[in-house]
């Protein structure tokens, strides 16, 4: 027999399992629940695949044949090594094990940030008691002169703003900040701590504005409710960002693609919870903070208690981590 | 230029070669999706406004739109603009109508279908990308990177690869009904008939006789030298698909 017989035969005795490669291929990438037999036979036919694209490689190179093999090899592989799909399993182990493991990780960072969130809040606060008139820079003019007149801008708002409408706007520009702040990281760093440091600066100008017309005892009870994990969540946010910047600077990997990209994926866990959190927050802010009526004593203990809820998710303990004894040494 | 490539080792000694999607392919996907998220949200938002208000305008003067109209309004319009890529890139196993359209698909650096962590990532990193207007960073790290990732899939490990559909209709051409057919000749016939009306008639002519003359041995040459380029392709689809 030929070279080229021989060929037409392996081609002729193939090409029929080839034809329905589309729609096998199709079903075992739409379906999740396959069974074990299944599973063995598509590694057959992975094993199967291999074999005649290698053949093809050699006897037809860069035929429409061996392309189109290469193109169900590449799917067929891309569907075997997909990861496990069991959503309840995969959440109780961010929950449980991830995100505690990364707020640990990030426990220094995560004091630094807040550092410089508070200094730069205490530069602002020092900067409009020097200087009243920069107020200008970091307030709107609404703002600035509905204070001068004697009105916190937080007074009324549910008589303009529903509270459904009030938190959906906070808690996405809140999730929108805090996603910069971790994204910005990747210039070194540096995009974090502009953004932390503005806002800090921002709370604190704000602060001592109103202040300065008798009115931060009304702020602060705005404040007090939603704020606690508001602001702690920047910080976080901000330390997720500052790992970024860490792992380009100090590369962790061999590479500082690689570093970069293991960054990512560990403090975009803890991004999640930041989101979760910031719901919360928004709907604190839209309907209990400027509820008028709503005394101190009891934003103090939603403000609290809701720190106390996040810090049980940062370690783990509000989804059922349990507490690991060190072991005794017998 | 061939578009570059990516080697993956695989657990049956035979590799699997990924070809990378450039920045053509990768700026023709988002400009489809663009249009296709935009109309989406304008007709949510256009309908909704006109179903509300009663006529087509931002805000109606001398009324204000009330919670009701953002809620179901607005929000979703902006909705459908914010997060038509996440999630159409999870419900989609790493593809969009756009990237469909244009022939490319997500996968991880691994060769697999990326996982709904890898997918938000990868859109959370839009922020960075779409700075400071019309997607420069994205642009410009997608141009200077190798295998033409924007900052988004190099945190998330993913890449773009080309994912030509012809593939999977080629193993339908595969058993040419003239069974004495070199497969590479079939091969360059097939070609040569899909791109007839691209190529100017002398070199079709050419190219179509130089292939009959393998292919088809009950032509002689001067039978061959006569024919003109309607004969000469008929001639060519006989010979694939010889009646019986």
């Amino acid at each position: 027999m030929s070279a080229e017989a021989g060929m037409q035969a392996w081609l002729a005795s193939r090409v029929e399992t080839w034809r329905q490669l589309a729609p096998q291929l199709e079903a075992l990438e739409k379906r999740r629940d396959h069974t074990p037999a299944e599973a063995l036979q598509a590694i057959e036919l992975y094993r199967a695949l291999g074999r005649d694209l290698s053949i093809a490689r050699r006897i037809l190179p860069a035929s429409r044949v061996t392309k189109a093999l290469e193109h169900s090899y590449a799917k067929l592989h891309s569907i075997i090594y997909r990861k496990p799909h069991d959503w309840r399993a995969r959440l109780l182990t961010l929950f449980r094990e991830e995100i505690p493991e990364v707020a640990r990780e990030l426990r220094p960072a995560i004091f630094w940030v807040t550092l410089l969130f508070v200094l730069s809040a205490g530069a602002g606060w020092w900067l409009i008691a020097r200087h009243p008139e920069l107020i200008s820079l970091l307030a709107s003019e609404e703002m600035i002169n509905g204070v001068e007149r004697g009105r916190l801008w937080t007074e009324g708002l549910l008589n303009v703003t529903p509270s459904s409408v009030l938190s959906i706007g906070i808690l996405s520009n809140n999730i929108a900040v805090s996603l910069m702040a971790f994204c910005v990281g990747v210039f070194f760093g540096l995009g974090t701590f502009y953004i932390i440091a503005t806002n800090g600066l921002m709370l604190g100008a704000i602060f001592a504005f109103t202040h300065q017309h008798g009115m931060a005892g009304e702020l602060l009870k705005f404040v007090t409710a939603h704020g606690v994990v508001e602001l702690s969540v920047i910080c976080l946010a901000g330390a997720a960002g500052t790992m970024l910047g860490e792992a380009l600077i100090r590369p962790t990997h061999a590479t500082r693609r690689e570093s970069f990209q293991h960054a990512a994926t560990k403090a975009s866990r803890l991004l999640v919870l930041c989101a979760l959190l910031l719901i919360g927050c928004g709907f604190i802010e839209g309907y209990l903070s400027p509820d008028p009526d709503f005394p101190m004593a009891s934003r103090v203990i939603v403000g609290f208690g809701y720190g106390i809820v996040m810090i049980g998710a940062l370690t783990g303990h509000l989804f059922g981590r349990k507490r690991v004894k060190p072991g005794v040494d017998s | 230029m061939a578009a570059p490539q990516v080697t993956l080792q695989s657990i049956t000694g035979v590799d699997v070669e990924l070809r990378i999607a450039g920045v053509g392919s990768r700026s023709f996907a988002f400009v489809i999706d663009w249009h296709i998220r935009a109309i989406l949200a304008f007709a949510w938002w256009s309908v909704g406004t006109m179903m509300s208000l009663g006529q087509l305008v931002l805000w109606a003067e001398g009324r204000t739109p009330g919670a009701g109209y953002f809620l179901w309004v607005v929000l979703p319009s902006i909705g459908i603009y914010l997060f038509y890529h996440p999630v159409l890139e999870v419900l989609m196993r790493g593809s969009t109508p756009g990237k469909r359209m244009a022939g490319v698909r997500i996968v991880t650096r691994t060769g697999d279908i990326p996982g709904l962590g890898a997918l938000l990532i990868r859109n959370v990193f839009r922020l960075i990308d779409a700075l400071p207007f019309a997607y420069l960073v994205g642009l410009a790290t997608t141009m200077f990177t190798d295998q033409h990732v924007r900052l988004g899939d190099i945190a998330a490990g993913t890449l773009l690869i080309l994912e030509n559909k012809e593939h999977d209709t080629s193993f339908a051409r595969l058993t040419p009904a003239n069974r004495a057919l070199d497969p590479r000749a079939a091969d360059l016939t097939y070609e040569l008939l899909e791109r007839w009306m691209e190529l100017d008639e002398k070199t079709r002519i050419e190219l179509a006789r130089s292939l009959l003359a393998r292919t088809d041995a009950s032509l002689s040459p001067e039978e061959l030298a006569g024919m003109g380029s309607i004969e000469l392709r008929t001639r060519l689809q006989t010979v694939l698909n010889p009646t019986p």
